[in-house]
């Protein structure tokens, strides 16, 4: 059902912690659906010099956590932003359908860790807009399926 | 790699004696039952001797049990067919929230056509009281049907009395006894059972077989017409193979009950035990005492079920959860949310089945491998990193 690839990450998983006094703390989804993914960056002349995470989900949520802060790391902020949900899912050579919204919230939780910085520092970047981190976007819009 | 098979509740091994006896239905006795001459006649005799086999396993007579392809059909085949010709007694069915998804769908289906259904609560141990039964019975009630054993958390419901609760009111009682048969001794008389569904593979036996016993004078429809087979009540030629591995199975159970009961009961206990011990937030479900010999089902908080069950499935140990992620479906189970768990703690759930082949020693790497992976996923975890922040 997982690649090899989402495997690896699952099993030994990049960047799993925390950053003391990150400069930007992102936090989305909920315990009731199951996944909640949180992303700590420091962030220095707008780069991202370290990224790390903690997710409580299913083994593509943890994957897709992992490989997103292997994608992110060492990116400048506006790069990072415009860091895709299928950026994810690529590197990790395809999820199941049921499992997309796993790499939407990898790609949810790192906005909202930039939109974190942004606010603590006074910034305002392009590809923030529209963005609201307490929005409870629905993530599990998804097909049902039998097995 | 070790490999610990520890989700017997899902399917069991096929015990070589079982094997051994359908081996000569595929070659050698293949005939058609309903066939005249001798290779039909061969079949037919071997069947009518596993029905009997059958039928001594649930102390019932052998022309009460029906051969099915197996448990679903036996619970769609119950519902359906006693609500078909039941319909001038009414159209209410009494079940349970927690039914197996054979009765839940039926139940559903028959909906569509205009039955009413009556889904009682259970209590945090999935129980059904016959106080609630009583209380949900109405003159129009045709058929009660109650599963004995959950398949998730294990729970065996108190099915003499809540039987007496639809006698009582002139309706049939029909169980779906998947998980109990085999694991617990079944008297369908003493039980006052009117319909049961079984099956071959929770018992050692193959796949795609199964019966419905029908006690003598049910009024009841057919679900698959065709042929005579079944005397008139199930069409399709005969699963000779399936069947007499079918019987071999239930003879074989029948005669080892109560070692079987005791080797599962003390390693159920051990493995939940272990688990108790060396983990802390978990909480374990389903009825302390009145549950099935083999089943551990337990809630790890903070972590999700389907990251452990591939974790553990990296150690080599199969089990199973009720969690969103491998129900395929966005909630957790209906089961565990019947009993009223809140979904973050569902959503942790593992259950552990125990059988006739697991050793302590697969109990104790069990433990063992539990407190590793579930300490690993919980560093991961940013909501244990919030108890621990709450405790500092």
């Amino acid at each position: 059902m997982y690649t090899e690839i989402v495997m690896d990450h699952f099993m030994n998983p990049r960047n799993v912690g925390e950053i003391e006094n990150a400069d930007g703390i992102g936090e989305v989804g909920n315990v009731k659906c199951g996944d909640i993914m949180r992303i700590y960056i420091k962030v220095e002349d707008e780069k991202i010099i370290d990224i790390k995470f903690k997710t409580f989900g299913c083994g593509s949520a943890i994957a897709a956590s992992s490989v997103a802060t292997e994608i992110i790391m060492g990116l400048s902020i506006e790069e990072a932003l415009k860091v895709t949900n299928k950026q994810v899912v690529d590197a990790l050579g395809g999820l199941p359908p049921v499992k997309i919204h796993c790499s939407v919230l990898a790609e949810q939780a790192l906005k909202a860790a930039i939109y974190d910085y942004a606010t603590k520092n006074g910034k305002t970047y392009a590809g923030l807009e529209g963005f609201d981190p307490h929005d409870d976007h629905d993530h599990h819009d998804v097909v049902e399926i039998e097995f | 790699m070790r490999k610990v098979y520890l989700d017997y509740s899902a399917t069991t091994p096929v015990k070589e004696e079982v094997v051994h006896e359908m081996l000569p239905y595929f070659t050698e006795k293949f005939g058609n039952a309903s066939s005249i001459h001798g290779f039909g006649q061969e079949a037919k005799r071997s069947l009518e001797q596993a029905r009997a086999t059958v039928a001594k396993t649930m102390h019932a007579a052998p022309d009460t049990i029906y051969f099915t392809a197996g448990g679903s059909e036996s619970d769609n085949w119950a519902l359906k067919g006693v609500m078909s010709a039941n319909k001038s007694k009414g159209n209410h069915i009494i079940t349970t929230k927690i039914e197996h998804h054979a009765i839940l769908h039926t139940c559903e289906a028959l909906e569509k056509e205009g039955a009413e259904v009556t889904y009682m609560e259970v209590d945090e141990y999935g129980l059904v009281t016959p106080e609630a039964l009583e209380a949900a019975m109405r003159p129009n009630t045709v058929l009660v049907s109650i599963m004995f054993i959950n398949n998730e958390i294990g729970t065996m419901q108190p099915i003499k009395a809540l039987s007496e609760v639809a006698h009582k009111h002139g309706a049939l009682f029909h169980t779906d006894a998947v998980q109990a048969y085999g694991n617990v001794d079944i008297d369908v008389n003493a039980y006052g059972i009117d319909l049961m569904s079984v099956s071959s593979h929770k018992i050692y036996g193959p796949k795609g077989v199964g019966a419905l016993y029908i006690k003598k004078g049910v009024r009841i429809h057919n679900l698959i017409e065709g042929g005579a087979q079944e005397k008139k009540r199930r069409a399709g030629t005969e699963n000779i193979s399936g069947i007499m591995g079918f019987a071999k199975a239930a003879e074989l159970a029948y005669a080892n009950l109560e070692s079987h009961i005791a080797h599962l009961t003390k390693l159920r206990d051990q493995l939940l035990k272990g688990i108790l011990e060396n983990v802390d937030f978990v909480k374990h479900n389903g009825h302390p005492t009145l549950r099935h010999p083999g089943n551990v089902n337990v809630c790890f908080e903070f972590i999700e079920g389907e990251a452990l069950l591939l974790s553990l499935n990296a150690k080599g140990i199969a089990g199973s959860s009720g969690s969103a992620c491998t129900s395929g479906s966005l909630d957790p189970s209906h089961v565990l949310l019947a009993i009223g768990l809140p979904h973050e703690i569902a959503h942790g759930s593992l259950r552990l089945t125990i059988g006739d082949f697991t050793t302590e020693e697969d109990v104790n790497y069990t433990v063992e491998a539990l407190k590793e992976v579930v300490q690993k996923l919980r560093m991961m975890s940013p909501l244990y990193d919030k108890i621990r922040g709450g405790q500092k």
